[in-house]
């Protein structure tokens, strides 16, 4: 009888044996094949693996993926937070609170390559923003590192992910016991020292979150990076896209089982940091 | 009457009413509205479906509609990207039932054997067909530059079984070659303000910041070669099949010409090139022919440069798959001969391509648009597309000038290089320079 209630995660564990696992081990079982123009070769060998890491593209690649990620995650986690802090601690009634919550997710409304794509005809070399500037007298020339551009592309993710920082951090502050700042304050504390000894540890939940959130959804990217950046800059995923694009799956295989480790080791380090199941369960 | 008889005089009133459609078509025909379709005569016929698996620019909706019309069984057009293309070919050929590809795909698909090939005399335009495809020659005896992968290297196969290429002509065709253009750099005169004859000017400083090539590496770099050769740094072999040391120096190249800021963009489809030309991000890259239409529709001028060092041409051909049988294999055989019958050649000359049967493709055109898109003459009236947007004002020319006179140019052709995995890799380390 006791049994029985592991039945209930039967359909989930199915699903993902069918949808993750089995992909899973194919890609593994792939990346120590060998290939040549025509054919993959289901050998056992570690070529793929060899060429992967004594290139010093992969090096290269990774390098310039989680500069993305750092500093994509800095600033979704400073904008994440200040917002959510003020939707919290700053506005009220609650209804307006939720409406102005509701009012983040607008954005979300259209699909998010139209959200990307919207920004390249703004910034452009005769977009609306360099227009604006020269028509203000600000610059004579207009700015041409705005478009197809680290810059564009870490705008474009701020863009896009900000949101998945917003939700988690907004839902861990709105838990945080109005009486335990009360408190904080009634013994002398400022703004800064509740920020800090309070929102901040209670709100480590939801930061560890949404940073797993940013950091996954950036390092698994080549979309955005390669339309952001006119096709100028490089991801771990937009070289792998274009091995397949060209059949050649064992590399693009153990390109994949290699970034999957760096990302979960990514991820390790942040639920070593904060344990996320303790802070759910409290 | 007995009832046999009852039945052979149901089934002769029956021939008699098929006779008189067939006389109906033939007249048809005669008058060059309809090729003499459809010849097959199977009860079943309408239940058959074909699937076209291709790139937007060929896979078309309307040619599969006209073609299900006309055939009395139904075809479906499916489309993706290069890549998306060439995977599903190869990993899922049962999903296909006509493929729709660039001649270098073949390459990749017949040792495969995914491929059927088509018997040459089930099909009735083989010696209409331009020669650059049948023969590898120019109507004149000339040779065709066999730089890339020139679509009679992969032409034909030895027999209804091989996997392999045969060097000369046989009965066994690998692919019909459908829709092909001569492609060079696509220009905006109003910014650049002088004639632009070579393909070195793609990697002149002048155009710091204002330039782009295609991102899709194996004809990127071709693009990048033409440059670089008509530069005179490289004397390449074979700029379709580079050698390693070929690749390293080619890449090198533009890993300098990207770190001083030479390239505005890579480009990958088609609505890319024409906004990056449009809205003056890029005043020289390369480019499709209908892509600079498509800016010039807008009102925006813009040029396709006929250069000094000629033009990189690509083409594309359909397949019936390997696993076509019975009805569906005949129904595919009457399709690839409906396919070059004119229709197809008619729609597509409209969007700026060329079709490989053009005689059977002129009788579905205007004079005047025959004129202007494979004669080179200037338009009497204004050019229309096939959905009867104004492509061209009455006066124009064509760049470039007559069909053979772009075609007759050819430097080098889209390509599978040997060294492949190399390229790819190099091409990858270039973008994240």
């Amino acid at each position: 009888m006791t049994r029985l209630h592991h039945l209930l995660a039967a359909p989930l564990a199915c699903l993902l044996l069918v949808f993750f696992g089995v992909p899973l081990v194919l890609v593994v079982t792939v990346s120590f094949f060998d290939f040549d123009q025509f054919d993959i070769i289901p050998t056992f060998v570690l070529t793929n693996y060899l060429e992967l890491f004594g290139s010093s593209l992969t090096y290269s690649l990774y390098a310039n993926t989680v500069k993305y990620a750092v500093i994509v995650w800095t600033l979704t986690l400073v904008i994440g937070f200040t917002v959510s802090y003020f939707l919290v601690f700053h506005v009220r009634p609650f209804l307006l609170q939720l409406a102005l919550f509701l009012v983040c997710t607008v954005p979300f409304w259209t699909s998010n390559v139209i959200r990307m794509i919207s920004w390249i005809p703004f910034l452009g070399r005769n977009g609306i923003f360099n227009q604006s500037l020269i028509a203000l007298g600000i610059v004579d020339q207009p700015l041409e590192f705005l478009l197809f551009s680290d810059f564009a592309v870490v705008i474009a993710y701020v863009h896009l992910f900000s949101l998945f920082m917003i939700v988690p951090i907004f839902n861990s502050m709105a838990r945080i016991d109005p009486a335990v700042i009360e408190a904080a304050v009634d013994a002398g504390a400022g703004r800064f020292r509740v920020i800090r000894e309070i929102v901040v540890p209670l709100s480590k939940t939801g930061i560890a979150m949404g940073s797993i959130f940013v950091v996954a959804l950036v390092m698994g990217d080549f979309f955005v990076v390669k339309i952001m950046s006119g096709g100028q800059s490089a991801s771990v995923v937009l070289a792998m896209s274009n091995e397949i694009a060209v059949l050649q799956y064992p590399p693009a295989a153990a390109s994949a089982v290699v970034l999957l480790l760096v990302v979960t080791a990514m991820v390790v380090g942040i639920l070593r940091i904060v344990d996320v199941r303790r802070e759910l369960a409290g | 009457m007995s009832a046999k008889n009852k039945t052979l005089r149901r089934q002769l009133s029956r021939r008699e009413v098929l006779k008189g459609a067939a006389a109906t078509a033939g007249m048809l025909a005669a008058s060059g509205a309809i090729g003499g379709f459809p010849t097959i005569w199977a009860q079943n016929i309408k239940d058959v479906k074909l699937v076209q698996v291709g790139g937007s620019y060929s896979a078309i909706i309307d040619i599969a509609r006209q073609a299900s019309k006309d055939l009395g069984f139904q075809v479906e057009m499916q489309t993706g990207a290069h890549d998306a293309l060439l995977n599903r070919f190869v990993t899922q050929p049962n999903s296909v039932d006509i493929a729709d590809m660039e001649y270098f795909f073949l390459l990749h698909l017949v040792p495969r054997g995914v491929l059927h090939p088509i018997d040459l005399k089930k099909y009735k335009w083989w010696d209409k067909v331009v020669p650059i495809f049948t023969k590898g020659e120019y109507p004149d005896g000339r040779k065709v530059s066999t730089e890339g992968v020139l679509p009679f290297e992969v032409q034909y196969v030895d027999g209804p079984e091989s996997t392999k290429f045969s060097k000369r002509p046989t009965q066994w065709a690998n692919g019909i070659p459908t829709v092909y253009n001569a492609d060079t750099l696509g220009i905006r005169p109003d910014i650049v303000k002088r004639p632009i004859e070579h393909w070195r000017e793609l990697l002149n400083p002048e155009f710091k910041g204002k330039s782009a090539i295609l991102d899709v590496p194996s004809i990127g770099i071709m693009d990048a070669a033409m440059a670089i050769e008509s530069r005179g740094d490289i004397k390449y072999g074979d700029k379709g099949n580079m050698t390693k040391e070929e690749i390293d120096k080619t890449i090198k190249i533009l890993i300098d010409a990207k770190k001083s800021g030479q390239f505005r963009a890579f480009w990958t489809t088609f609505d890319e090139s024409v906004n990056l030309m449009a809205s003056g991000e890029v005043v020289i890259q390369s480019m499709w022919s209908p892509a600079v239409t498509a800016v010039r529709s807008r009102g925006i001028p813009c040029y396709y440069a006929p250069l000094k060092e000629g033009y990189r041409a690509w083409a594309s051909c359909i397949a019936p798959m390997r696993h076509l049988k019975g009805l569906k294999l005949d129904a595919a055989y009457e399709y690839l001969n409906w396919y070059q019958s004119g229709w197809q050649g008619g729609f597509i000359a409209k969007q700026g391509y060329y079709s490989s049967v053009p005689e059977t493709a002129k009788k579905f055109m205007t004079a005047d648009e025959w004129g202007y898109w494979y004669d080179g003459k200037p338009a009497k009236g204004d050019i229309k597309d096939p959905y009867g947007t104004l492509m061209e004002k009455a006066g124009q020319v064509r760049d470039g000038g007559s069909f053979w006179e772009r075609m007759g140019k050819v430097a080098c052709w889209n390509t599978l290089m040997d060294e492949n995995r190399y390229m790819v890799r190099k091409w990858n380390e270039f973008v994240s320079a």
